[in-house]
């Protein structure tokens, strides 16, 4: 121990020091010398118009549909020389990535402003590829049928803390939540409750919608939400101020709980990542792949919304 | 003359093997150097990369070390931002040393009965069984504890099921064959001469395995219950299953907590990169870094006092 101990001293200093000197440039060091790697490939996707490697990183929730279409998009002989990657990570990872230059594409179920610093989102193109949409759901037992957008707020911002005073049974309220820098937790806010909430005491928190759906159907009195594809007969859907949540309503723009899934890129595309997003958007992909995977189509919406939230007839 | 003929040649025939055996040894010098290198450079580059990142929420974004460290709100997308990582380090260590208090009489006693007991049997097929347990994956253990350990709480117990009590039980499980296996080893190293001149003085078993066998082994015992506790303060995915995850320092067993590495888990993949949020999670695995560098301290000298 004694003998070992000069040597991990100076580990211990030589750790130290170079902490020291490079906390400021750190980050910029290490993504300056990936970056430099994906260009390259880039440059060599953009000399050639129909072959080149996507890499699409990002949000979990638009995964298995990019995933699905890449596999479709690669097996078409058209697009025979473009291969397609898709990795998950969180919608903050897609857009950091797809920001340094380390993905191509990068998918968020927010936007970018929402998530990087202005300028930085400036810089990314926004291609919207399809809608989710969220329910309130409740363990059955609570009895409830729908809730008012007042009722919520007040069941997630804590005053309400049991079912009776909002119309159920007599029984403790549980908040199953998202954690709070969640794409879909973002979405709920916003769109459901108008506000950020903070999480009250108590309350839990877990992130992907299987467990969420599980902790639902077996706890009684929780409430939480889910997307629209994740709903059966295990748990109860609410309605939002009256308000069925169903597709047909939200393509009619009357529900108004849904966000648009992104799929960024840093400017514009270039030829073969353009052609994976058409693809994308085509009636082949939008009518098969993104309905039989529970989103709903870009194309059967009656109305869009900007990322301040105001929504136009289209 | 002769003599001075036949040297060189004598000489050169001896030198050919040796030359071999120097370029073997070099080769296997400057490839475990390679190595060795590696390795350093990898951990330096770990630890600075940590470091800098979790530097940055006090250098950068002006966050006190202070409210860091003790503050209790954590509210990372709230306007204006907390950053308060008591809930969690509180959580953490709260598992933690439950775990090790569940874990601990178990093992030990699951070590004696291999050893001291049924020496046979328990080298045989006890300990094999106990160190499968250990190969089992996290996750594993997390589905168990949300599918079994959560609704067996919530139904027996009281409360949602989820909680600290939840995540301190997965936990506890998941460090028994840790500490089983170092006890066991301490145990079976034991020499025959103390445990015979005790029977020798009249003790019997129990009082044998109560008087000598315990006091000698407990520095490895206590190694060993330290290397269960690095283990499930660093255990992210198991934990985060089924503690709850709300930040909140809990005041029972059975309500939601937090641990730094739940905390971390749940928000990396949704924060961007550089932004405060992001930077706050690096600082949070400083933090769990810095603490299992006291977890591996305390092994060391506890294995320091062993020698003697």
């Amino acid at each position: 121990m004694f003998k070992k101990l000069p040597i991990m001293l100076f580990t211990l200093t030589m750790i130290l020091v170079l902490a020291a000197c490079g906390s400021g440039n750190s980050g910029s060091t290490t993504t300056g010398s990936t970056t430099t790697g994906t260009d390259a490939s880039g440059e060599a996707a953009a000399t050639s118009t129909d072959s080149g490697s996507i890499l699409a990183v990002g949000s979990t929730a638009l995964q298995p549909l990019v995933d699905q279409v890449a596999q479709k998009f690669m097996a078409d002989s058209k697009y025979a020389n473009i291969s397609v990657q898709v990795q998950g990570g969180g919608s903050g990872t897609g857009l950091t990535q797809v920001s340094e230059g380390q993905a191509t594409i990068g998918n968020s179920d927010v936007f970018a402003a929402e998530k990087l610093d202005a300028d930085k989102a400036a810089e990314l193109v926004d291609h919207q590829v399809a809608v989710v949409a969220m329910a309130a759901v409740a363990n059955k037992d609570a009895n409830v049928k729908g809730l008012t957008k007042q009722q919520l707020v007040d069941i997630f911002t804590g005053k309400v803390t049991n079912w009776k005073d909002v119309g159920g049974a007599d029984q403790k309220i549980v908040i199953i939540n998202r954690p709070s820098s969640s794409g879909t937790r973002a979405t709920f806010e916003k769109y459901a409750l108008g506000q950020k909430t903070e999480d009250p005491a108590g309350s839990i928190q877990q992130d992907s919608s299987g467990t969420v759906k599980k902790l639902i159907a077996e706890t009684p009195g929780a409430i939480g939400y889910l997307a629209l594809s994740y709903l059966d007969d295990s748990v109860a859907e609410l309605s939002y101020d009256g308000v069925e949540p169903t597709v047909e309503n939200v393509e009619a723009g009357k529900y108004p709980v849904w966000a648009y899934e992104h799929m960024y890129t840093k400017g514009e595309p270039d030829a073969s990542t353009k052609a994976f997003l058409d693809y994308m958007l085509s009636d082949d992909v939008q009518k098969s792949d993104v309905t039989q995977l529970g989103y709903i189509p870009i194309s059967g919406m009656q109305v869009q919304r900007d990322a301040e939230g105001k929504v136009t007839q289209k | 003359m002769e003599h001075s003929k036949v040297t060189p040649r004598e000489a050169q025939r001896r030198r050919l093997p040796l030359e071999k055996h120097r370029i073997e040894d070099w080769i296997g010098r400057i490839y475990t150097s390679v190595c060795v290198v590696f390795l350093i450079a990898t951990i330096v580059s770990i630890v600075y990369f940590v470091t800098s990142k979790g530097v940055a929420t006090f250098a950068v974004n002006g966050v006190g070390i202070m409210d860091f460290l003790f503050g209790t709100r954590w509210a990372p997308d709230a306007s204006p931002p907390a950053f308060g990582a008591m809930p969690a380090i509180a959580g953490s260590f709260l598992v933690t040393l439950l775990a090790a208090l569940i874990a601990s009489p178990l093992s030990i006693a699951a070590a004696l009965f291999m050893t001291e007991i049924v020496p046979t049997f328990g080298k045989r097929i006890l300990q094999p069984a106990i160190e499968l347990l250990s190969g089992i994956p996290s996750v594993v253990y997390g589905f168990i504890g949300l599918t079994l350990i959560v609704p067996f709480l919530r139904d027996h117990v009281g409360g949602q099921g989820i909680g600290v009590g939840a995540g301190a039980l997965v936990l506890s499980i998941m460090i028994l064959p840790t500490i089983t296996s170092v006890a066991a080893d301490a145990l079976a190293n034991l020499q025959r001469g103390q445990r015979e001149a005790s029977y020798a003085l009249g003790a019997t078993r129990w009082q044998t395995i109560y008087r000598v066998v315990l006091p000698t082994v407990l520095p490895a015992l206590l190694t060993g219950i330290v290397l269960g506790m690095a283990r499930a303060f660093g255990e992210a995915l198991a934990v985060q299953m089924v503690i709850g995850n709300a930040p909140f320092i809990p005041t029972s067993l059975l309500e939601s907590a937090s641990t730094l590495t739940s905390i971390i888990t749940l928000g990396m993949g949704n924060t961007a990169m550089n932004s405060i949020q992001n930077n706050a999670l690096w600082s949070m695995a400083l933090v769990l870094m810095l603490m299992t560098f006291v977890f591996i301290m305390i092994i060391r000298l506890l294995e320091r006092r062993n020698r003697i």
